[in-house]
């Protein structure tokens, strides 16, 4: 018996379409989310990849900022990848002027902590919720999570060079981020460990 | 050199990590900026990325002469003064530009038409960088050739500096077709394909099942206004760069804030209507059929 989940992609600018496919491989159902109706048809939300300050600035220009901290207080299951990790946030350093987040996850992020696109890359990382093979992490001037309250898991650290032991994954319960992308790789293990926290969070609701 | 180069597939600078940056563009706008006052306003209008250099496009044009890489004093003071990601332009052939830009910590190197080209027969090797490099094209072909060269993201050409959307069209449109002409045709006849487009045969087949370039493709060069950029979306580019078209328009904050308002709804006429209103002169235009040949930018580069 399966449950068919809806999982929406916030689409005000990113990498939307590889999100949707990444779900969909991960066998969940996805459509795009711009406007307050189609947030509120969604049982979970991705905000994926792109530039933090543009998406903050158009939900709040369009008017979702407040609908989307709503649903993500009554325990909507959120995954945020990059810039979505920087949405969720609750403490944000490094940001631009006035920029805001939705928060929800009790975590300090700082933005573009690894630094500039020259110091962009990727790397293998081991991730036990995830099995026993190794992710490949794509970090694309790339946050990391500085500070993590008591309630958050924390799910990977960064293994190798001069940022080792930084917190590039992490989970406070229905909320999930990543600094990276697995939506770049072809490896769906992320989107399918999102799908069954937006499953599991509609079994407890009915 | 007798071996092509490639990308290196761990660490920094792999082909995942170049294409994967244009992908966070994606249905954003890259502006246009001269100084770090300008660059701040484009970053508080919401645009993706700023795109630094010494005279837009439109300037260019009026004041002639040769157009070269900005001066990395201006280049510094624009990524001290915003934290979206800074691209900058070289000329094309010309690598010792694009050294000196990847040595000022630059996001992504556009070597462009707009410049003044430094070479007549070839354009940068790409995969000696760590920097990805975006290209312009007007065609797939050219926009294959540049992707097999290095580019991790193509932009259309059109042509920069008019405030004329027309060519941005055609280049739109003459992409759509080719890749649509592709995807039409038995595997046998794909190596004749490569040969008409001057391309290797492993791109145009990979583009054949695809149905999209390898790469994330934005438009550029005489886009003006929000419904500019929302036919230029609809036309099938995955973001906008503009140029002269908010620095040259009367009012450049909320002329900018529109155009990336109408980017991400650009199949929405209501909101493009409503971001539309208001905006004060749009920049003057120059139409692309009353520029004499040798003057049209979108023509160099091959």
């Amino acid at each position: 018996m399966t449950t068919t989940a809806t999982i929406g992609v916030l689409a005000v600018q990113g990498d939307v379409r590889e999100h949707l496919q990444a779900l969909e491989r991960g066998g969940a159902r996805a459509t795009t989310v711009r406007r307050r109706s189609e947030l509120e048809a969604v049982d979970g939300l991705v905000v994926p990849g792109g530039e933090s300050t543009t998406m903050d600035k158009l939900v709040r220009v369009f008017e979702l900022q407040q609908p989307l901290r709503e649903r993500i207080a009554a325990g909507l299951p959120v995954y945020g990848s990059c810039a979505g990790m920087i949405m969720l946030a609750d403490r944000l350093a490094d940001g631009a002027p006035g920029q805001q987040t939705l928060g929800g996850m009790d975590i300090l992020v700082r933005r573009n902590a690894f630094g500039r696109q020259l110091d962009s890359f990727e790397e293998d990382l081991h991730i036990r919720e995830l099995g026993g093979e190794p992710v490949r992490a794509v970090f694309i001037r790339a946050p990391w999570v500085e500070e993590a309250g008591p309630t958050v898991e924390v799910l990977a650290r960064v293994e190798h060079g001069p940022a080792t032991g930084r917190i590039v994954a992490a989970r406070q319960r229905n909320l999930l981020v990543t600094s990276f992308h697995p939506e770049v790789t072809g490896d769906h293990r992320v989107h399918r460990l999102f799908a069954d926290i937006v499953r599991e969070s509609l079994r407890e609701r009915s | 050199m007798t071996e092509q180069q490639t990308a290196p597939t761990s660490g920094t600078g792999t082909t995942r990590v170049k294409r994967g940056m244009a992908e966070m563009l994606k249905g954003g706008v890259i502006m246009d900026v001269v100084t770090a006052e300008q660059a701040r306003i484009a970053e508080d209008a919401g645009a993706v990325a700023v795109m630094a250099l010494e005279r837009v496009p439109a300037d260019i044009r009026a004041q002639g002469g040769v157009s070269r890489m900005s001066d990395p004093d201006m280049i510094d003071s624009i990524i001290e003064a915003v934290s979206v990601p800074v691209m900058a332009k070289a000329r094309i052939g010309h690598f010792v530009e694009a050294q000196v830009l990847q040595s000022l910590g630059v996001d992504y190197v556009d070597e462009s038409e707009v410049l003044t080209p430094a070479d007549y027969a070839n354009h940068i090797d790409k995969w000696a960088f760590t920097v990805p490099f975006v290209c312009g094209a007007t065609n797939l072909g050219e926009a294959l050739r540049r992707i097999t060269e290095g580019a991790a993201m193509i932009r259309s050409k059109g042509e920069a500096g008019t405030g004329d959307v027309s060519n941005a069209t055609t280049h739109m449109r003459t992409l759509r077709a080719e890749i649509n002409r592709l995807r039409s045709m038995e595997p046998d006849e794909l190596y004749v394909a490569a040969k008409e487009l001057q391309a290797p045969h492993d791109l145009v087949r990979e583009v054949a099942e695809t149905g999209k370039l390898p790469v994330v493709l934005f438009t550029a060069g005489g886009i003006a206004t929000p419904a500019d950029a929302a036919m230029m979306m609809q036309l099938g580019a995955e973001g906008v760069f503009v140029g002269s078209g908010i620095f040259k328009s009367g009012n450049p904050a909320q002329r900018a804030e529109a155009i990336v308002k109408a980017t991400t709804f650009h199949d929405d006429p209501d909101v493009v209507a409503k971001v539309s209103r208001g905006l004060g002169e749009a920049m003057v235009g120059i139409n692309v059929d009353d520029i004499p040949q040798p003057h049209r930018l979108a023509e160099r580069g091959w």
